[in-house]
Formats: structure tokens, sequence, C-alpha cells
């Protein structure tokens, strides 16, 4: 019990943020509306699973540093968790779309970035599901994921500044930045992203334990 | 450092001959482009827009490099893997085979291009700068269908695997280039498209040093 503090503090920061969220003071901007509630779910969403697929890759390199197995269980929970968070990111994304835009999806190199970090996730799964021995599908994933964060990063932190984007915070659209954020929005923001992590992190533990329970049940 | 120049140069040529040895691999894709061209054609028979013109060639580019660079280390067998992995340093091995899959897909695609430019027609106005830009593509092409073509061969269905492994992270490049030669196509300035040049040369950097720095981790079996 001693080391499951911390669950308390995503409950708490939820407490704050989801009320917050839903009648918190928001900036008032053309177009965008109420609709820039989702700043509180979709945005969070992204940047949580983009964290936990940074504990990941971490992960994946401590597996090859030191071939300990059990950062191989952590990188893949770490991973099935993001993209989790990955698709709700999608759906809420497609949601306000639908409102803003017109439709929810539209050819965007921000919209397809995140669809081509989805796929390229799932080929990691893929992977790692066609392999049998345990060392070996640990040491090809770690390296797969490895490269395929980098490509990742190159594909969203780059590609949507070089192309032309409707997505909010490119192309010279209205984003989150500071101009056009109100003051009252920047905390529930950082918290919220802070609370939904944490419930990531927390859903990665218990599958950890999960995973290394029944590798051992199976060993055994 | 010297050790490793010279154990490239040692593994490039065996490469090298090894393809001369046994033609039909080299011949085979080289068919495979052709009859790629010739579908393409006969599904078209025209293609009156740049866009469309510019995407198809640098698709069958894609399709027939991944036919390529699959065989990588498939032509390995297990026992010449074990001999090598005795004698090499795996950088050594992994830059060995980017340079010698850069040879060969530059020579590929530039065959497609012709051959593809010969029977769809052929809007390019800046010869140079297309060969520049099919080489600077190559470069990137080769070097991470290398890499995913290095993980996928460790598993069971490598065949497979290099497309479900290599689409999703080619994307990237492949959108990069097409940008490019669509600009070099459709005549623009050079400085218009330059950008999209410089993104390939540090996606191109940035997959060999990556090949480089992980290949080593791949290699022991």
């Amino acid at each position: 019990m001693k080391k499951n503090w911390w669950k308390l503090l995503p409950v708490l920061l939820m407490v704050y943020a989801i009320p917050m969220s839903f009648a918190g003071e928001v900036s008032v901007q053309t177009i965008l509306h109420e609709t820039i509630r989702n700043l509180y779910f979709h945005v969070t969403m992204w940047f949580s699973m983009f964290i936990l697929f940074i504990v990941s890759m971490v992960n994946a390199i401590m597996f090859l540093h030191t071939g300990n197995l059990i950062f191989d269980v952590r990188s893949e929970m770490y991973i099935r968790t993001s993209l989790l968070f990955g698709f709700i990111g999608i759906f809420t994304g497609m949601i306000w779309a639908n409102f803003t835009w017109g439709a929810p999806w539209v050819n965007d190199p921000q919209l397809n970035g995140a669809a081509i970090t989805i796929l390229s996730y799932l080929a990691y799964l893929i992977l790692r599901s066609s392999l049998n021995d345990v060392q070996k599908k640990a040491r090809l994933a770690a390296v797969y994921n490895i490269f395929a964060f980098t490509l990742m990063f190159v594909l969203i932190g780059i590609m949507p500044r070089i192309n032309d984007s409707l997505h909010p915070g490119k192309g010279g659209n209205p984003g989150f930045g500071s101009y056009d954020l109100a003051p009252a929005m920047r905390p529930v923001f950082y918290i919220s992203i802070l609370a939904w992590t944490l419930v990531g992190v927390w859903i990665a533990q218990i599958q950890i334990k999960i995973k290394s329970i029944s590798q051992k049940i199976k060993s055994a | 450092m010297v050790r490793i120049i010279s154990q490239i140069n040692t593994l490039l040529w065996k490469e090298f001959v090894l393809e001369f040895r046994n033609k039909n691999a080299l011949n085979g894709i080289v068919l495979y482009v052709f009859s790629t061209v010739f579908i393409v054609y006969q599904s078209f028979r025209v293609v009156p827009e740049v866009p469309v013109w510019n995407a198809l060639l640098w698709i069958i580019i894609l399709f027939s490099s991944v036919n390529a660079v699959n065989k990588t280390f498939q032509n390995d067998g297990m026992g010449r893997q074990y001999y090598l992995y005795l004698l090499a340093d795996p950088k050594a091995v992994i830059l060995s085979k980017i340079i010698y899959n850069i040879v060969l897909l530059s020579f590929l695609s530039l065959i497609s291009a012709a051959c593809y430019g010969l029977v769809l027609g052929n809007p390019i106005q800046q010869y140079g700068n297309f060969i520049f830009v099919i080489f600077m593509g190559s470069i990137g092409l080769s070097s991470l269908l290398t890499m995913i073509s290095a993980i996928s061969s460790k598993s069971g269905n490598a065949l497979g695997m290099v497309a479900v492994l290599g689409f999703p992270l080619i994307i990237p490049l492949i959108i990069t280039i097409i940008k490019a030669s669509k600009g070099v196509a459709d005549g623009l300035p050079f400085n218009t498209y330059a950008k999209y040049l410089l993104t390939m040369a540090g996606l191109d950097i940035l997959v060999i040093a990556l090949s480089v720095i992980l290949f080593p981790y791949l290699w022991r079996d």
C-alpha cells in the first residue's frame, strides 16, 4: 500500500479538472465557440499519449542496455495504453472537426500524421505477435520502437510545419497559443494533462502486473 | 574507423559479386518494374495531370524498392550470417548493405522513371534536378527499407512484415519526395522545393544514424 499513494493524485485532480472542463470560463472565439472545451479532452489525450510513448521508448532503451525483460513488458504495456489514448484522441478530434470543419476527417498533415502514428504502433503490436522467442521478440520490438518513435517525432513535429495545415495552432490558424487562450483555461489544461497522464500510468501499471504474473505462472 | 571502412569495402565487393554471379534476382526485379509500368500504362493509357503522373511514378518506385530491398538479409543464409558475425563489425555490415541498396535503388528508380516516361508521356522540365531528386529519394528509401528488412528478416513472415512495418514509417519520406519531385516536374524555381530536399536530407541522415546505432542489437542472435 505504501507505493500506491500517488493514485490519489489523479483522482483529486480529476475532481477539479472534469467539472472545470465542462463549466469553467473559456475564451470566446468565432467558429470555435464552446467547442474550444475539446482542448481539455482531445489535446490532453494526445499529450498523454505522447508522454506515454516517450516512457515506452525509454523502457525500450533500458531493455537494450540491460537485457532485463521487465523493461520489455513495461515498454509494451505503455504502448498499449497510449494507443488507447490515441484512439480516444482521434474520436474526440473527429467529433470536434465535425462541428467546426463540417467533416469528421479532412486531408490534413496533422490528421494524417495522427493516423500514421496509430498505424505504426499497431504494426509494433503485429511484430510482437509474430514472434515466439521471448528474448528475440523483446529485442526486435525495442529496436522498432526506438526507430518508429524517432520517425513519428519527425512526422508530427516537423511535417505539419513545412506543409499548410487546418489544424489549430498550425499554418497560421488560431490555436491554443498565448494570444487566444483565456488565462483561466491554462491551469485547467495543464492539470488535465497531468491527470490523464497519471491515469494512463495507472492503467499501464495494472497491465504490467497482470502480464508479469501471467509470465511467472507460465514459466512455473 | 579505418578497419570499418576496409570492412565496408570488402562487404560491398561481396554484395556486387554475388549479385552479378546470380543475375536472376536483378533481372527479376527489373522485369517487375517493366510489368508494373505496363500495368499502369494499360490501366490509365494517358495520365494528363502532372500530380497524378508524379504520384504514380513514386508508387511504382516504392513497390519495386520494397521488393528489391526485401532480399537483402534473406539471401544471407544462417551459416553466412554466423560467419559474418565472427569476422565483421555490425556497423560495417549495415552500412555496406545500405550503400549497396542505394546503388541498386538509384539504378532501379532511374530505369522505372525512364520506362514510365517513355510510355506515359514525360512532363519533366528540369532533368538534372529530377535525377538529383531520384537519387536523394533512393538514399532515403534504401536506408529506411534496409533497416526494416533487417528487423523483419528476424521475424517469421519476412515478406509481409516489411510492408506492415515499413509503409507507415515511409509515408513522411514519400510525401516529401513526391512534393519535391512535383516541383521539379512542374519546372518551378529551385528555392520553392529546396525545403523538401532539405527535409529529405535530414531524414536520410537520421535514418542512417539510427540504423548504425540500432543494428548491433538486432544482430546478435
